[in-house]
């Protein structure tokens, strides 16, 4: 090790002082979710102490019919959101970035708005709107809810995404003789559409995981699966809800991992040409 | 010679079909509310908890009341806490990130959003299994002898500290993450070659350059730790209250709307002067918030 | 000219109170290789996207083939363009690229395949159709740009610094590329650049626009040796512009007396007290140890600026004017600091009018 210069070795002696400091972030990040997948096994009604290993509540899970309608009610809500929200996104991103129009730095301003404000002020707020219209609490009040925050998400993820020269693309489909629907399907949505996933990606993950709008607008007869945990945690968890979640983390790590492959093959390919 | 005046009328479909829809929405959905909670709390409780269109400064008199004020301030507190160990414990973080080579740094990023993508409930949830009474902590601590008998770690103000770290670390470290990360090798050689020691060219160029993503940070952590009350619910188990709690119970079992509504705007009022503040120094289009 | 591709008759553009274009009438022959060029900022590129139809005209009236098209889309137009940047998709194979255009018109699939191709092989592109434009150089994506646009057979093809991006080398020999292109598809170009030796290099005529205005339009030829303006000459090529009064006018030869001495200069319709301009390009000044019958320039020899193919010789003159000329090998007969007399031969000189613009300004 004497051909190391003084330098290289503080260098070196710097990179691991900072690798070991990330792991401790990661570790103190992860610890939860690692306790939570261990819970899951425990062989306790109740999550109070660990009593031995179980695979049972992987089997009861599906017995729990409150438990699984609120996910299928979550994950309905999550993909209606999703897809109204990156409509509405999509097409608003490439208006508020192509066009100027008066009130046009306010409405930029406004999509601030409930992505910095706190979550429960604008539950509050459209909570006593809709009472005030008089529009019952349900479905349609969580939907509005969620779009509200998730469309001004899509909208920032989108715009950061439409490159300098989109313009230019545009006027040169339109100057090859496609009109602006065909544009837009053809040479538009594709250049952007990495954006447009991952703003379906971040839009799913919100409303998917939401709880202080969906809590404050939901009417009483059906709970999202965040709703229903919050008002489990009266009395305890029990360890099917973490065998849930435990599966919920797995499928989403499977499908990033499916996706990373996918990215690299398609990659490989291209760069075979 | 005859003058030819372009038609406008073609140009204004595609616009209003596009950013129409946003614009609406944004209106329907996020202006008028938000500026219908300003109206209620200046009304009038009714004695069912139902409000009355009569003006009055009540709630905002209420909100000095000591209980409520004590709320409020242990709020801040615990958001400004909350806040300042984020970017201590999140800036040298984002900054080793960002010095790694870029695929690397891309992981590691991917990384940090998983937790953030499981249920954040069942997450601070898990905190309490750790820490309870008869939970692995509390077990290994008996067993080693380290202490007599189980301490009591849950329901307390450290803890809950901890779940809110742990919830909004990322948020802190993102935005901090890409301005460090843009900041140019050249610039600190630069300050290096004109015989800045490392410290120095810490001070007078990474942290002034960086400062627009601190800025960022502080807000994206300050403001949502202000208004949450589901880490106080978890693990504070009803006895560590914030502002977020009495708001919810407002509208919920309590029925004050009118106080609901003033604490709401309580929270509006702080946002918009950290927002106010850092749009003195950098755009607001350029906060990065995802 | 009987019949013009393009006519422009009146074309104004306001951005706001931005004054891009101002009163333009051009018209364009068939087949013509007509450049817009001018510094940045003069409405060149205005004036093309207005064509193509990306801007609209605040007022007057452009025309394809007598047919007026300031009403239409810009997918209406029977022209094309060449994008400064190619603007190739990035989504798209080099064959996607240029089917484009035809596969919109729904062009019979094997037709569009045996277009594509030729075109590829016009451009000297065959073997790249399945890649991406990624993965071309500079010069590959200029080759597709001006494919994807003439694949449609356009009337017109606009195009836009389209070898701005290129290095050096690799501009001039697409510039002899193209215009043996034009030459051999006989389509109208009309091509914007800031760069004077690629406009004296490829057009039939070149239009100097300043300011929204066109300042002169002719050959190259013309307007290297004639530049009309006193904006022109100091535009095209390297002169030394003197502005003066005529003091003496005698069979075609004037005396003009400037700041800096007397000089001699060719010029017809001039009067004794006019105030002109005199223009002289570096390689025709000439200076002397001596003082030359009608010159009283006089200067001092300040510096040898090395420019590999010629050596150029500044000459600072007593008003603060810096003239300078050019010879293949350094002036040897002077060294700097020596005063010298600048002269040249009347006939190489030209004089130059005061345009109505400069009597405003």
């Amino acid at each position: 090790m004497d051909a190391m210069s003084r330098r290289a070795k503080k260098e070196r002696r710097n990179r691991i002082l900072g690798d070991v400091y990330a792991i401790l972030v990661y570790a103190v990040l992860y610890i939860p979710i690692a306790v939570m997948m261990a819970f899951s096994f425990n062989n306790q009604r109740y999550n109070y102490y660990w009593n031995g290993f179980t695979t049972q509540w992987y089997g009861k899970l599906l017995n729990n019919s409150a438990l699984l309608s609120s996910l299928w009610y979550s994950l309905f809500i999550a993909i209606l959101s999703t897809v109204i929200s990156v409509a509405i996104g999509t097409i608003g991103a490439l208006g508020l970035k192509k066009y100027e129009f008066r009130g046009k730095k306010a409405i930029n301003n406004m999509l601030y708005i409930p992505i910095i404000v706190p979550e429960i002020v604008m539950a509050v707020a459209l909570l006593v709107i809709f009472m005030n219209v008089g529009l019952s609490l349900g479905l349609g009040s969580i939907l509005i809810g969620h779009c509200t925050f998730c469309i001004p998400y899509a909208v920032v993820t989108i715009k950061g995404r439409i490159s300098g020269d989109s313009n230019t693309l545009e006027e040169a489909s339109m100057d090859l003789g496609a009109n602006r629907v065909q544009t837009f399907f053809r040479v538009t949505l594709p250049n952007i559409f990495p954006g447009v996933m991952s703003a379906a990606f971040l839009s799913f993950t919100l409303s998917f995981d939401d709880v202080v709008m969906s809590n404050m607008l939901a009417g009483a007869r059906q709970s999202t699966l965040p709703v229903l945990i919050l008002s489990m945690n009266k009395s305890g968890i029990t360890p099917d809800v973490n065998a849930l979640t435990t599966i919920m983390i797995l499928v989403i790590v499977a499908a990033m991992i499916l996706n990373n492959i996918i990215q690299g093959a398609l990659k490989k390919k291209r760069a075979n040409y | 010679m005859s003058t030819y005046t372009a038609p406008k009328k073609k140009n204004l479909l595609p616009k209003i079909a596009m950013a129409g829809p946003v614009s609406v929405w944004m209106i329907l959905f996020v202006t008028i509310p938000m500026l219908y909670v300003i109206f209620i709390s200046f009304m009038s409780r009714g004695v069912f908890g139902d409000v009355v269109y009569e003006f009055s400064t009540e709630s905002y008199s209420t909100i000095l009341d000591p209980t409520y004020f004590q709320v409020i301030l242990k709020s801040l507190k615990a958001a400004g806490l909350t806040t300042v160990l984020c970017l201590l414990i999140g800036y040298p973080f984002a900054y080793i990130i960002a010095r790694k080579p870029k695929d690397v740094a891309a992981k590691m990023i991917t990384l940090l959003m998983i937790p953030f993508w499981t249920n954040s409930l069942m997450r601070l949830n898990s905190w309490l299994l750790l820490f309870q009474t008869s939970g692995p902590v509390n077990n290994f601590l008996v067993n080693t002898g380290i202490v007599d008998k189980p301490i009591s770690f849950i329901y307390t103000d450290e803890l809950v500290l901890i779940g809110l770290i742990t919830n909004m670390l990322p948020f802190a470290v993102l935005p901090m993450y890409s301005t460090i990360e843009k900041l140019e090798k050249s610039m600190l050689e630069a300050s290096a070659d004109l015989g800045a020691n490392p410290r120095t060219t810490f001070c007078r160029i990474t942290l002034p350059i960086t400062f627009p993503g601190i800025f960022s940070a502080i807000i994206l952590t300050f403001i949502p730790s202000l208004g949450i009350y589901t880490v106080t619910d978890m693990l504070g188990g009803g006895k560590v209250l914030f502002i977020g709690n009495i708001i919810k119970n407002q509208f919920g079992s309590i029925r004050n709307w009118p106080l609901g509504a003033a604490l709401s705007v309580l929270l509006i009022v702080v946002t918009m002067l950290l927002i106010f503040i850092y749009t003195r120094f950098a755009k607001i289009e350029d906060m990065e918030v995802v | 000219m009987n019949n013009p591709i393009i006519t422009l008759e009146g074309v104004e553009k306001k951005f706001g109170n931005n004054h891009v274009v101002k009163h333009m009438n051009l018209e364009i022959a068939e087949g013509e290789f007509l450049t817009l060029l001018g510094p940045s900022g003069c409405g060149k590129t205005t004036t093309l996207r207005m064509i193509a139809g990306f801007e609209e005209a605040t007022s007057g009236i452009i025309k394809v083939e007598g047919e007026r098209i300031e009403d239409k889309e810009p997918f209406q137009r029977n022209v094309n363009t060449v994008f400064q940047n190619y603007a190739l998709f990035p989504h798209m194979t080099v064959f996607q690229n240029v089917a484009y255009g035809l596969t919109i018109k729904k062009v019979p699939k094997k037709e569009i395949e045996e277009r594509v191709m030729e075109m590829l092989r016009m451009v000297q592109l065959e073997g790249y159709e399945k890649r991406k434009p990624d993965a071309l150089s500079g010069g590959q994506k200029q080759r597709v740009a001006i494919a994807r646009a003439l694949v449609n057979r356009p009337k017109v093809l606009l195009l836009d610094e389209p070898l701005g991006a290129l290095d050096l080398k690799l501009r001039k020999q697409m510039q002899i590329e193209l215009k043996r292109l034009q030459k051999k598809l006989g389509i109208t170009f009309i091509y914007v650049t800031h760069d004077q030796e690629e406009a004296l290099t490829m057009s039939d005529r070149i239009a100097i626009m300043r300011d929204g205005r066109i300042e002169q339009m002719a050959s190259p030829k013309e307007i290297y040796e004639h530049p009309a303006t006193r904006f022109v000459a100091g535009f095209i090529g390297e002169s030394n512009i003197f502005d003066g009064k005529v003091v003496e006018a005698k069979d075609g030869c004037l005396t003009v007396e400037t700041d800096a001495g007397c000089l001699l200069v060719q010029g017809e319709d001039f009067s004794v007290g006019e105030e002109m301009h005199v223009s002289i390009r570096s390689e025709y000044l000439e200076v002397s140890s001596s003082p030359v019958a009608g010159f009283t320039l006089q200067g001092t020899v300040k510096d040898f600026i090395y420019q590999g193919s010629v050596v150029k010789t500044a000459v600072d003159l007593p008003n603060g004017q810096e003239v300078k000329y050019s010879r293949f090998e350094q002036d040897q007969t002077v060294s700097p600091g020596e005063k010298v007399y600048v002269f040249w031969r009347p006939e190489k000189a030209v004089a130059i009018k005061k345009t109505e613009q400069e009597a405003v300004e």
